[in-house]
């Protein structure tokens, strides 16, 4: 029997992988996670100018809920983001159905469809700016063809301003959508449409009953993209109408920026950002505990 | 797909194609004609409205900015112009004033060049080796700091902006090109780590096994045989980034300084500054000079872009 | 002396137990074919030689050297993949000299170890060539010669002629052989096609759920298989399979309903089997059909079910006792389906296993 040698110590082994992997633990250590619970612990604090760590209990989040600024941000972000999910998976969904029908032109469509989303927001925002300007853009145009009482002035009607920003939204982001869902049209099986043929179901049922199930994990990327695309929305409010008229138009985004780095008050800029965080994580932790819980019970 | 179902209806309704059919006695059937068939007028009828919708903003641009001030007020912002003028974009590029200097879009181009080169590299460069560590060399624990990355990706910037700034004031990097370099490195690594991780592992392992059994180590894998296989997606990490960080505002708004502003920030400073008339032919023209990099570069890489929304997206 | 010695090797993921306790011993110059279906653990135990697999507990010695926590490349193995592994970016020069050149050999020598690994593998004009530009059986050919160069006592195959169709398979597998012959390393060879492992090897080690359930030369492994998983795994048609049980009266004899054999010819390996549940295993092989059936010690009168020409030979389905028999038949005599034919098989020749352990009585 030769001699037996023992495992060497676990810290070495690796070595070079560990090394190299310091500036994504150091990453997802102090800024991820520790900016995050430094920006949670501050929210409890009056920090104003200067973080302070003098703790005031919930006393921010009390003035930030009774703000008419913020509630206005978060009823815009509410209209903003359901209507931006339901129309750019709908949009996207028709327009990759379409794409999907051996056409000819196809990589000329799909360019057109989504250039915009290689544009900026600052760039989408003032096009459309420029677009929907009132005495210039759209309404006026069409009052010069004659229907002089034509009203559409979404970016100074303090009612309908975030429709005029939904309309840039999705100029700029249902290519990508329309692009995903092309993707996991692609993905699926050629044999499902003979099969549907075959068997003499109409295309449009195909596509409801058949496809779009067995879409379900493009479907949850295209979601998951798009939701956290609309709590982050604020380059295009900025560009396009600075949160006006007034403050018709404002987001929680453009709430926390200005609050940190224009009125010199951390503190209400650390709740807000923090009240985006448990936003964020009402979506994240039900859809992470439904997707992996099912992963690992098979 | 349906296409033989719509075809055959198509044949019934078409009267060439069914006399054609009546005339013949053999038992097979004409090849069904396609190219006018209902079903293609509505799918190419719709793609082609909502084409215009989508181009028609770019096609505004382009003559806005051609066109002088006194057309732009009494035309249509649709009509193209009648006298060609390149006036709004020297101006938009070397005059326009953002209400704290005059010196036009050409100040926040430069920045943003010198602040995109080399964030993309770095942000490359780490990554891919996050990902090449991910896939090929997992260590204990790298799975959890991987995972910490990802939800990293969905937590709002908002929740980081502050600690950023306090970071990069201890560094003595705010306000500098270098600090922006490093907050673009830091938030393109958890996209692209993921990228590069799906990729790498798409990589038979047995290749690297065998180069394990041929004595290459860490570096010596990732430099000589992962690294030369592994060039498309480089070019679709490098599209990603060039364009992502081109086109970002918020980082350049919050860790910039004037000096330092990159072009989006400089373009939102003129259009919207408050100072004296409104010149929406100039504005056009910085905002289309804005959009060129990523335009062209969307142009140029073509089927790399879409690619690189979908590796980037999909597995995730 | 052995040349690699595995000595109570186990390797867990997690909780799932892949490999368990696991012991083999491997002569210089062997040629060891570890053959299992998937999932059984011989590549992950063939990995845990190479050293690409850290084992949980045991150890490993090579060449007398104990290299449980050595480098793959210290370990003095060379090893071929079952996808080929060439890097794609290198030439097949490029491929060869990868190794050598991490270990910082002189350029001379370098040249001299690839020129002789082409020459033997025949692979001289391909040298310039990308893998890409190869074909399958070039590829493998390439893969071993990176083996080759490396100048190893041991040379370890992960299933290498898996990816190939069945002709070129046939052709290496014979290169293999003769590679072996002539170099006389010895040679770890994984595989789920049992015709490689009964060609190639010196001795099979036949594994199961991470535990070597046989390890001996391949004839033993088909004529006496020492549990029911063994005996069914091995051979083509399968072995039938008859359950029931054993009395004794003067002679052990097995009973299954209507059925009585007689098992005085069959070579026990421990006393005391009457009473038992068992389960009669026959190869298809070892029952006569036709003539000479009535020579037999045990015949019976089958109706034929269903018959499948293979070429060489034609494989009849019948019926005995209730349970299907398959019986190997030459071309020339086949029965038609329907038709009631006298079939024989000698006992002596059987397998017989306890129907709840599997072992081999």
């Amino acid at each position: 029997m030769q001699a037996q040698t023992r495992r060497p110590t676990r810290l070495f082994r690796n070595l070079s992988a560990k090394i190299a992997s310091i500036p994504m633990i150091l990453t997802a250590l102090v800024i991820f996670a520790g900016g995050t619970i430094w920006t949670v612990v501050y929210s409890f604090t009056n920090s104003r100018l200067l973080p302070r760590l003098n703790f005031v209990g919930i006393e921010q989040y009390e003035r930030l809920w009774s703000s008419t600024r913020w509630m206005i941000s978060i009823q815009n972000l509410f209209i903003y983001g359901i209507c931006m999910l339901i129309f750019s998976l709908v949009i996207g969904f028709i327009l990759a159905a379409l794409l999907d029908q051996k056409i000819r032109f196809e990589n000329t469509f799909r360019s057109i469809f989504l250039y915009p989303f290689a544009l900026s927001f600052i760039v989408t925002g003032l096009v459309w700016q420029w677009l929907l300007n009132p005495d210039f853009g759209l309404q006026q145009v069409v009052r010069d063809l004659g229907w002089t009482s034509f009203s559409f002035d979404p970016l100074y009607n303090t009612n309908i301003v975030i429709f005029g920003i939904l309309i840039a939204a999705l100029w700029q982001g249902t290519g990508l959508v329309m692009c995903l869902m092309l993707a996991g049209l692609r993905g699926i099986d050629e044999d499902i449409w003979k099969a549907a043929r075959v068997d003499g179901i109409p295309m449009w049922k195909t596509y409801i009953f058949i496809v779009i199930p067995m879409m379900r994990g493009v479907l949850i990327t295209s979601l998951v993209l798009i939701a956290s695309g609309i709590v982050k929305v604020y380059d295009l409010v900025v560009a396009q109408t600075g949160g006006g008229p007034g403050i018709a138009s404002e987001v929680p985004a453009k709430y926390v920026y200005d609050m940190m780095f224009q009125a010199q008050n951390l503190g209400q800029g650390f709740a807000a950002s923090t009240m985006m965080l448990l936003s964020v994580l009402i979506v994240l932790i039900p859809w992470a505990y439904l997707e992996f819980g099912r992963r690992r019970h098979g | 797909m349906a296409d033989i179902r719509t075809a055959a209806t198509a044949a019934e309704t078409d009267p060439t194609t069914a006399g054609w059919n009546g005339a013949r006695s053999e038992p097979y059937g004409p090849r069904p004609r396609r190219i006018v068939s209902r079903r293609n007028i509505v799918v190419y009828g719709t793609l082609f409205v909502v084409a215009v919708y989508y181009l028609l903003p770019l096609y505004v641009m382009v003559v806005t900015s051609l066109k002088g001030m006194p057309e732009i007020r009494f035309g249509n912002i649709f009509a193209p112009p009648v006298e060609i003028t390149f006036e709004p974009w020297v101006k938009a590029w070397a005059e326009a004033c953002t209400g704290l200097n005059c010196d036009g879009l050409s100040r926040g181009f430069w920045n943003s060049v010198r602040i995109t080169v080399p964030s993309v590299i770095a942000s490359i460069a780490i990554a891919s080796i996050n990902g090449y560590a991910l896939a090929n060399w997992r260590f204990k624990g790298a799975d959890t700091f991987f995972t910490i990355l990802i939800i990293g990706a969905f937590i709002p910037y908002q929740v980081m902006l502050y600690p950023i700034v306090i970071l990069l004031r201890e560094m003595g990097l705010y306000g500098s090109i270098w600090g922006l370099v490093m907050v673009h490195s830091i938030f393109g690594m958890p996209i692209l780590t993921l990228l590069f991780r799906n990729y790498f592992s798409s990589i038979p392992v047995e290749l690297f096994k065998a180069a394990r059994v041929d004595g290459a180590g860490f570096w010596g894998i990732y430099f000589k045989i992962m690294l030369p296989m592994s060039l498309p997606i480089f070019v679709v990490a490098l599209i990603i980034q060039v364009t992502g960080i081109w086109n970002d505002f918020l980082f350049g708004v919050v860790y910039g300084r004037p000096d330092t502003y990159p072009m989006t920030v400089q373009l939102n400073n003129i259009v919207n500054s408050v100072q004296g008339v409104r010149e929406y032919n100039v504005n056009m023209a910085a905002t289309l000079l804005t959009g060129l990099v990523p335009l062209i570069i969307y142009f140029i890489s073509g089927k790399l872009f879409v690619r690189g929304i979908a590796a980037g997206a999909v597995k995730g | 002396m052995s040349s690699v010695i595995v000595r109570d090797v186990s390797l867990s993921f997690g909780a799932v137990e892949v490999l368990k306790s696991l012991n083999l011993e491997i002569g210089k110059g062997e040629f060891l074919v570890l053959l299992g279906p998937s999932g059984c653990g011989k590549s992950t135990l063939l990995n845990c030689i190479a050293g690409l697999l850290d084992v949980t507990a045991g150890q490993i010695h090579i060449n007398g050297k104990n290299v449980t926590w050595e480098e793959p490349k210290d370990r003095g193995i060379g090893m071929v993949f079952q996808s080929y592994a060439l890097y794609p970016q290198m030439s097949v020069a490029g491929n060869l000299s990868f190794g050598l050149k991490n270990a910082r050999l002189p350029k001379a020598e370098i040249a001299e170890r690839v020129a002789r690994a082409a020459s033997i593998l025949q692979i001289e004009p391909l040298l310039a060539r990308r893998p890409a530009e190869l074909s399958g059986g070039q590829r493998q050919r390439v893969a071993i010669g990176r083996a080759l160069v490396r100048d190893v006592e041991v040379f370890l195959f992960d299933e290498p002629l898996s990816n190939l169709d069945a002709k070129l398979r046939g052709e290496l597998r014979v290169e293999i052989k003769r590679l072996h012959q002539k170099l006389g390393n010895t040679m770890v060879y994984v595989t789920h096609d049992q015709i490689e492992a009964m060609t190639l090897a010196d001795r099979i080690a036949v594994m199961k759920g991470g535990v070597i359930q046989q390890l001996d030369t391949p004839q033993e492994i088909y004529s006496r298989p020492v549990n029911r998983f063994v005996a069914g795994f091995i051979g083509s048609p399968g072995m039938n399979f008859f359950e029931g049980s054993i009395e004794t009266n003067s002679a052990p004899v097995f009973k299954s309903g209507d059925i009585s054999v007689d098992l005085s010819r069959y070579d026990f390996a421990g006393p005391g089997p009457e009473g038992r549940q068992v389960e009669l295993g026959l190869r298809p092989e070892h029952v006569v059909l036709g003539h000479g059936a009535d020579e037999m010690p045990v015949t019976a009168e089958v109706e034929v079910e269903i018959i499948e020409p293979m070429g060489s030979d034609t494989l009849v389905w019948t019926r005995y006792g209730g349970e299907s028999l398959t019986v190997r038949a030459e071309t020339d005599k086949v029965p038609r389906p329907g038709e009631r034919v006298l079939v024989g098989f000698d006992p002596g020749r059987a397998s017989i296993f306890d129907a709840t352990h599997g072992e081999r009585l």
